[in-house]
């Protein structure tokens, strides 16, 4: 049993990143289905279900801007922590002067999106979990705007606001537009085996400003 | 260290600019960031954090529990390291540790979280690169900011300077001074939102209510420590926190940010001065159970 639901979502930038330019970050045209499963999990998730994208809207005119930052570009590692948790006299933080790089990233401005998702139930729900309870959940946390954590569009400097979509009617910025081949692009990432996590793609083609996930064929 | 919180927040800042460059945009000389489209400035996320994570640095300095990871200069002194808590795992069987303790990694991130308060606050990618080796993970701070915006959009003035000390005696032969040049913005008030997450400080970080109090009085005092001769006169002017009652929060956050206005006196052309706005919250707009205070 499955049961659907339409989140308005929208904000002043968003960056879903392109995996083979990530270095300087230059984001997708529209938003991943990876990413739109983020934002739901961000507001309600739980072991005993997983949510499915169905469709993703796209509600403004795609168009970019660009933004370098200084960054750093070394990570926590995890062996320096340990010798230092082993109680070694070692200088755990990172100098931001040494370690700086610099990267563009190419954003997309001004974007909102109608997500149309359902979930599904895993076999991790408990006796007492069902289809029902969640929904109920779901709807509450939307109307009241509640969530586990402020959602975010692909990178967490660029925050989302959401609603309950209860629009009869969905008008997107490219009705008129037949048909916008958008490339391969990233559906989502293969958690099935913890060890190798996969990527998986497909082709986005978007139809008067949808993209439609149902069936679609996912490439690995 | 205090306990966690327990409501989810957020929060508005207010700061404004004289004379000064409050970010540079790396890639237009170091002028100020500018929306080229519509013309406001810009101040990056990862700015402003890394001015509360100085801030942090300095009145906390050597506190434990209170590090900063992502440091802005090493520091000069080495020798007053802090001593880690050692919790009691024997050095020798550190090859074992993952082999004999399943929750190593989250003992680890633990371990990172409570002794460096950035990490604590703003998260961290912390992994190796060894495949299936230790990994502890990537910790997602509670603290989200966005990027900061100018409430009317700005003009970037360029400033030629002069000085008198050459640097080369070849051009000291030939020439009395050399240019230089400064980009300012003669005034910007910026607006920048945020939001706070209970649920990642209880289940991931542990973010204090101390934590928080000191987050509070970083953000009101980032820029007060913070002065050159780029920045120019910069101050935060207000801090305006929303408190939902729950852990979850009681409304969308978008209708606390719509409740904040900002705006330009009406007879002033050209704004110079924090003055030439107002400012009103219109809290018959929010909920009565989230709690707003103005802060500054």
């Amino acid at each position: 049993m499955s049961i659907g639901v339409k989140v308005k979502v929208w904000g002043d930038y968003a960056l879903f990143s392109r995996p083979e330019m990530k270095v300087e970050r230059c984001t997708y045209d529209v938003m991943t289905p990876s990413a739109a499963r983020g934002i739901l999990e961000a507001i309600y998730w739980h072991p005993g279900m997983r949510w499915v994208i169905d469709r993703i809207y796209v509600m403004k005119p795609i168009a970019f801007t660009s933004v370098r930052r200084n960054e750093v570009k070394s990570k926590v590692s995890a062996s320096n922590v340990l010798s230092a948790y082993n109680g070694a006299a070692k200088e755990l933080s990172v100098s931001a002067k040494d370690e700086i790089v610099q990267r563009a990233s190419l954003l997309l401005r001004d974007v909102e999106y109608i997500i149309d998702a359902h979930f599904e139930m895993t076999e991790k729900a408990n006796e007492t979990d069902n289809p029902g309870k969640f929904k109920d959940i779901i709807m509450r946390r939307l109307k009241r705007g509640e969530c586990y954590h402020n959602p975010y569009f692909g990178c967490r400097e660029f925050p989302v606001s959401f609603c309950l979509c209860e629009d009869e009617e969905i008008h997107t910025a490219y009705e008129v537009v037949e048909e916008k081949d958008l490339g391969f692009m990233l559906f989502d990432l293969d958690y099935s085996e913890p060890g190798d996590i996969r990527p998986m793609f497909f082709r986005a083609v978007m139809h008067r400003g949808v993209l439609d996930l149902r069936d679609c064929e996912v490439v690995r | 260290m205090g306990e966690v919180i327990k409501n989810r927040y957020e929060f508005v800042v207010l700061f404004d600019v004289e004379n000064g460059n409050p970010n540079g945009d790396p890639d237009a000389g170091n002028m100020p960031r500018i929306d080229p489209e519509s013309g406001y400035g810009l101040v990056t996320d990862v700015c402003l954090k890394r001015k509360i994570r100085n801030y942090v640095e300095m009145v906390k300095e050597g506190e434990e529990g209170y590090q900063i990871y992502i440091k802005e200069n090493v520091p000069l002194n080495r020798s007053d390291k802090l001593a880690y808590k050692n919790l009691g795992i024997d050095e020798k069987k550190t090859k074992d540790l993952k082999k004999n303790d399943p929750n190593a990694d989250g003992k680890i991130r633990d371990f990172m979280c409570s002794n460096f308060y950035d990490i604590r606050t703003f998260g961290a990618v912390m992994t190796t690169f060894v495949k299936a080796a230790l990994n502890c993970g990537q910790v997602r701070g509670p603290v989200q900011l966005g990027f900061a915006r100018s409430i009317d959009p700005i003009i970037s003035q360029e400033i030629a300077i002069t000085r008198v000390a050459i640097t080369t005696e070849e051009d000291a032969a030939v020439k009395k001074n050399e240019m230089g040049r400064k980009s300012i913005v003669p005034y910007g008030l910026y607006r920048v939102e945020g939001y706070i997450s209970a649920n990642l400080a209880r289940k991931v970080t542990g973010f204090s209510e101390d934590d928080l109090e000191l987050l509070w009085e970083a953000i009101i005092n980032m820029f007060e420590h913070d002065h050159s001769a780029a920045r120019g006169k910069m101050a935060v002017r207000e801090l305006i926190v929303f408190k939902h009652s729950k852990e979850l929060g009681d409304c969308p956050s978008y209708r606390l940010f719509d409740a904040v206005e900002v705006k330009r006196k009406e007879e002033v052309v050209y704004p110079r001065k924090y003055q030439d706005y107002d400012v009103t919250v219109y809290e018959e707009r929010i909920p009565d159970t989230v709690e707003v205070t103005r802060k500054n």
